[in-house]
């Protein structure tokens, strides 16, 4: 799950990481009486979760109440790269001796957590790491010992900061550090982290994506999605349990196992098809499971043909049959469905189709001829 | 021979006693494996359909000769599970639990490298099936048969798919090993690849990669320098949008890392054929060993 970056901050906050000092609004006049309570100059900051914001307009800088009325009229409702802004961020402008980089990422090729700092803040990482390949320090870190003092200091000295920074830049990614762990983060970035006149430094910006495996130990994490922003139909999805991605096509898809739906989508898109979405309806799918998942899928009002690929393992066919015979009888689509069935309990699931005779139905034998079969299907449908 | 699991396998179940650990822990049992004991947490003395069942694992280890061990308890206690079972001295762990948080799995990780010999397969796999000799898991075993295409795959379903196009050619397996779908797997592709290669039934290795993370195009490496035997490979996740997890915890491409188009590339360059659907992986591998 990604956080907003005020939401970042607040999790920095409570972990001693210095922030400037903000209130998040919804709407313009909570957004005025805000920057009134915050004082002036303040900055007014679209709250997406999507890198950019500067360039698309999305930050800006007010000066009195009239400035603040101007911008978080212009900001919220916005539209940056696809994403909607529902919130703005209101700060302290902060004074900027000089800006920095630091992230810790989850690195899953080296299985340790990584440490990256830069005196070269502000910009993307990536083009720096690219031009200026010197100017980016780098460490792992034991994840059984965790970060010490001197990997601090390492890290300091060597992305060349001046010495009277040395302590305040380790002690700032000691507590960053602190934060990815406790809260169980895949990413923490700070970018810019801002040198102050005053010699110290804080978090000008904050990333942070939490592992979604971790959250039933982090309520107040948890608590923070925002079901609002999210897809209806991956919020629908979410709230029965299924695991779906929205894509952008007209064929609904539905298989079972993670690699067998990614699989799919792959072999529809060679056979000329669009994927309307990623359903993995599980192991051991019971019927009901099956009924929400038809209901998702159709939900989503460009799907002009559906196909169920499934090879039972866990699952049963007969089971994923009867669901498909229920979600027939209660919701009755428009939409004609391909439906290959193989492996635990095969040949009874195609018994208890062939019976059901439902309405433009289609059984496939294979993986290949069910995708070839429903992206015709979708073809003529669009035609 | 085979790998990982085999017929000296002695397997205790972390879980045995739960629906689905009852479950197939005697679906593995009824193939032939030879499940010894299992181990639930205040229900020592008990018994699942006559095997006994341990308070821990110290105690399993010591009464059965336990020396495989299958966790199937739920995420929040199976990190402790698979640390438990290594600290008992058992030195294949093999982790089904969906689920688990990734900072234990950092910690379970960095903590079993202490141990001599001690392979943790998973955890979110499907387990390990040698055909004919053992199943530790929830591969459903009816699919597959003896022969010499051992496969190593990131997902469950999509291993049965390769697997069960193998068999209708006529060509079965010497162990199919799930590694599977989170971000830090005990055991890699280089390290599967690694004993097949010097497994003499093995005489072609499937590989079944996905996106996200980086083990593809460092099999990819490891093949072109250590292996002898044909490789096939094959990688889901051509059409996942950037940024997405798709079902799977690891599935995800992070910017622009990650992607398929790139793993199949890795593969291909080094000199691995790699089929663009699970069909054509089958084609390819029959095509090689008919020679």
């Amino acid at each position: 799950m990604d956080l907003l970056e005020y939401q970042g901050k607040q999790l920095f906050a409570r972990h001693g990481i210095p922030v400037p000092t903000g209130i998040p609004a919804r709407s313009v006049d909570e957004a005025v009486s805000a920057a009134q309570e915050i004082g002036y100059p303040c900055v007014v900051k679209a709250q997406v979760k999507i890198g950019g914001r500067g360039k698309a307009g999305g930050i800006k800088i007010a000066q009195n109440a009239d400035e603040a009325r101007e911008h978080a009229s212009a900001i919220l409702g916005m539209d940056i790269k696809g994403f909607t802004v529902h919130e703005v961020w209101i700060e302290g402008a902060s004074q900027i001796e000089a800006e920095f980089y630091v992230s810790i990422i989850f690195d899953r090729s080296a299985k340790k957590p990584l440490v990256i700092f830069s005196t070269k803040g502000g910009m993307d990482i990536e083009a720096v790491a690219e031009e200026d390949p010197d100017a980016i320090a780098k460490l792992h870190v034991d994840p059984l010992i965790g970060f010490q003092p001197y990997e601090g200091r390492r890290l300091a000295f060597e992305g060349g900061v001046d010495a009277d920074l040395v302590r305040p830049v380790g002690a700032f990614i000691a507590k960053l550090y602190e934060t990815f762990v406790s809260e169980e983060a895949m990413l923490v970035e700070v970018n810019p982290m801002i040198v102050t006149p005053e010699r110290g430094v804080a978090a000008l910006d904050a990333k942070v994506t939490l592992d979604d495996n971790a959250l039933f130990r982090h309520k107040d994490n948890a608590a923070l999605r925002d079901p609002s922003a999210e897809d209806p139909q991956e919020q629908m999805a979410h709230e029965r349990g299924l695991t779906y991605v929205k894509l952008d096509g007209d064929i609904g898809i539905l298989g079972n196992g993670a690699g067998l739906v990614m699989s799919t989508l792959d072999v529809v898109a060679q056979y000329g098809g669009e994927p309307a979405n990623f359903l993995d309806a599980g192991g051991g799918s019971k019927a009901e499971a099956i009924t929400s998942a038809v209901e998702v899928i159709l939900s989503n009002e460009k799907v002009t043909a559906v196909l169920f690929n499934i090879f039972g393992g866990i699952t049963r066919c007969d089971e994923v049959a009867n669901g498909l015979v229920d979600a027939f009888n209660q919701i009755k689509p428009d939409v004609p469905f391909v439906v290959r069935l193989d492996g635990t309990n095969d040949a009874e699931g195609r018994r208890i189709l062939a019976e059901a005779n439902l309405p433009n139905v289609h059984a496939a034998s294979t993986m290949n001829e069910a995708a070839e079969k429903v992206v015709q299907l979708a073809k003529e449908a669009s035609a | 021979m085979s790998v990982i699991v085999t017929s000296e396998t002695r397997l205790c179940v972390s879980g045995i006693t739960g629906s689905e650990g009852t479950f197939h822990t005697l679906n593995n049992k009824r193939y032939g494996t030879n499940v010894v004991s299992g181990v639930t947490p205040g229900k020592g003395g008990q018994d699942v359909e006559g095997i006994p069942v341990f308070n821990t694992f110290a105690r399993a280890v010591d009464e059965t000769g336990a020396n495989t061990a299958m966790v199937f308890v739920p995420p929040p206690f199976a990190a402790d599970s698979i640390l438990e079972a290594a600290d008992a001295g058992i030195k294949t762990i093999i982790a089904i639990t969906e689920g688990i948080p990734a900072h234990d799995e950092l910690r379970v990780f960095t903590q079993l490298k202490r141990y001599e010999g001690v392979r943790l397969v998973g955890p979110n796999c499907p387990g390990v099936l040698s055909p004919g000799k053992a199943n530790v898991g929830i591969i459903p075993a009816s699919f597959f048969k003896e022969g010499n295409v051992g496969v190593v795959s990131r997902s469950g379903t999509l291993t049965y798919q390769i697997g069960n196009e193998l068999a209708q050619r006529g060509f079965g397996n010497s162990s199919i090993v799930g590694i599977g779908g989170d971000p830090v797997p005990g055991t890699s592709f280089i390290d599967v690849i690694g004993l097949f290669q010097d497994d003499p039934e093995t005489e072609l290795i499937v590989m079944s990669g996905e996106i996200g993370g980086d083990a593809e195009e460092r099999a990819a490496e490891y093949i072109a320098e250590h292996v002898t035997k044909p490789v096939v490979g094959y990688i889901a996740g051509f059409t996942a949008p950037p940024g997405k997890t798709m079902g799977h915890a690891g599935a995800i491409v992070s910017g622009s890392k990650g992607t398929a188009v790139a793993k199949a590339e890795a593969l291909e360059a080094r000199g691995v054929r790699v089929g663009r659907t699970p069909t054509q992986v089958a084609e390819i591998a029959v095509e090689i060993l008919q020679g």
